[in-house]
């Protein structure tokens, strides 16, 4: 779908490297640049011309994330990723909260981002970590996280979407039993937000992390989503310019109420304004037909892979465009150099869940992952390259 | 050299790598050793007598470069004296960064003389391993 939006499509290369980050179409950079070049100013300062045009278009995106993720605007703050928005969570919210004896479940298929900070905390507080455990084919059921689950259960921190196996976790059913045990519910959608229609306020979600850069907007922009009546609980990690009401010499200071508390300095304005457009982009196409076509190139690739008898699959059934593979007896990052030679761009390594080689027993493995902009033709490209690697010791040395 | 000769000795050394496997000894100097870059891990233990470099053994997960890089220095420098296997080295990581070197110092280890700029750190890995344990002997 829409290939002629992305300029880097014009090379000839199938870009299957989606959960790492995506290609921004030409709209998105165009109008980065237009703030950059046109009416560059600082944001709630000014007051030109220019500096009201930034206001207005920086701040307007925080209506477009609400509408697109069902929050209220003033839950929505702007943080430099998902990485930093899942820290903000641990660091600002639940070292405030959490005390020694309470629980965390998180999976051992978690991205790094969702798994360290909590091994961080729990060091310092006397808090456990629990995984809940995953099933054969290393996905979260509802029975599994229900079986975990104890009186000391304070926080479910998990990702939506996991960036190895791909597998869509229930977050309407994991909110549902949050709500009904008053446990705080953490999402990590740096894989889901981009890829399918995510409801903050329907799955009673507290806190929702994703990222720009993996759905068509820039890198150094993320979103943080907090449900209103937490964020006043929460305290920044960052303090300076734009985040405080009034400081005096006295050492007597009064913070902003609202997503700004958490905006410390000059934020990236191009980026946000970047991730608006992308956000404007991806809801023109439409989440479900989005899901819907990444889950249909998925089928064939996997329905393909199978007729080719040196190719292990890992993750054949998860409903994502996520395809972990090996070929059997060759490590995954000679795989991914052989692949590089037909121009087809894949990630090769633990893909930040270092833990899940538990469950997995293997270290390494081949991703792909899809985006809108993949076709059939990527696909077959794949699979045509793939079936031709008994010769890749040829080719990669 | 011509690129099936190295193709060959490179391809060799990865699927019968020297010395692949760990052995139970507390003399032995050890390290692991992994890039930032890519995702080669491995593990190095090294045994040191009389100032000569009597044993190295390795073990991990490892890309085509970096095993068989692992099993071809092994092979080039065990039984050599400490000031020589630092000499080695440091040509052979003169030749993996493309500056002058002395080939005839480096044996069958000059297969590596045109990698690709992303398989450099693959090279490097077992030298750096080394040099490191090297390190900690002459401290």
């Amino acid at each position: 779908m829409n290939r002629e939006d992305f300029p880097m499509l014009n090379e000839d290369i199938v870009f299957f490297d989606n959960g790492a980050t995506t290609l921004k179409p030409k709209i998105v950079v165009d109008k980065m640049v237009e703030y950059l070049q046109n009416y560059t100013s600082n944001i709630h300062r000014g007051d030109y011309d220019a500096a009201i045009k930034t206001n207005k278009a920086y701040d307007g995106v925080r209506k477009i994330i609400s509408e697109f993720v069902n929050c209220r605007e003033d839950e929505v703050i702007f943080t430099s990723g998902s990485t930093m928005s899942l820290n903000m969570v641990v660091f600002g919210y639940m070292k405030k909260h959490l005390k020694k004896g309470d629980e965390v479940i998180i999976t051992k298929a978690e991205h790094a981002s969702n798994v360290l900070p909590w091994l961080k905390i729990s060091k310092e507080l006397g808090i456990t970590v629990k995984y809940a455990e995953l099933d054969e084919n290393m996905e979260l059921t509802i029975d599994n996280l229900e079986k975990a689950i104890t009186e000391k259960t304070k926080v479910i921190s998990i990702a939506q979407v996991t960036n190895v196996i791909g597998d869509v976790r229930d977050v309407k059913a994991i909110g549902k039993l949050c709500q009904e045990r008053g446990i705080l519910f953490n999402v990590d959608g740096a894989q889901s937000v981009p890829h399918m229609k995510v409801d903050f306020t329907e799955s009673n979600m507290d806190f929702l992390s994703f990222s720009g850069h993996k759905m068509c907007g820039p890198t150094g922009v993320g979103v943080l989503i907090v449900k209103r009546e937490l964020m006043d609980e929460m305290e920044p990690l960052c303090y300076g310019g734009g985040m405080n009401q009034t400081f005096e010499a006295d050492g007597t200071y009064e913070l902003k109420v609202g997503p700004s508390k958490f905006e410390a300095g000059t934020p990236p304005i191009a980026e946000v304004i970047g991730l608006g457009e992308a956000v404007k982009y991806l809801q023109g196409i439409g989440m479900d037909n989005i899901h819907a076509h990444e889950i249909k190139l998925k089928k064939l690739l996997v329905s393909e892979l199978k007729k080719i008898p040196n190719i292990i699959l890992y993750n054949t059934n998860s409903n994502s465009g996520i395809l972990a593979f090996n070929i059997d007896g060759v490590f995954a990052q000679d795989s991914s150099v052989y692949l590089n030679n037909y121009n087809i761009y894949v990630r090769a390594g633990n893909h930040c869940a270092k833990i899940l080689k538990d469950e997995m027993k293997i270290k390494n493995t081949v991703r792909v992952s899809m985006y809108l902009y993949n076709n059939e033709e990527d696909v077959l490209k794949l699979v045509d390259a793939l079936k031709r690697s008994e010769d890749i010791f040829r080719v990669v040395i | 050299m011509d690129s099936n000769l190295r193709r060959e000795i490179i391809l060799d050394n990865y699927q019968n790598p020297l010395n692949k496997g760990l052995v139970k000894d507390d003399d032995y100097l050890k390290i692991n050793s992994n890039n930032d870059s890519c995702i080669d891990n491995l593990d190095f233990m090294m045994k040191i007598e009389d100032g000569k470099v009597i044993d190295i053994h390795f073990d991990g997960e490892a890309c085509a470069i970096s095993t068989s890089a692992s099993s071809i220095l092994i092979r080039n420098l065990l039984g050599k004296d400490v000031d020589e296997v630092e000499k080695i080295l440091n040509n052979y990581k003169k030749m993996i960064n493309e500056e002058d070197y002395d080939k005839e110092l480096l044996g069958e280890l000059n297969v590596y003389d045109q990698l690709q700029p992303n398989r450099k750190n693959c090279a490097l890995l077992p030298s750096v391993a080394i040099e490191k344990m090297l390190g900690e002997v002459t401290k």
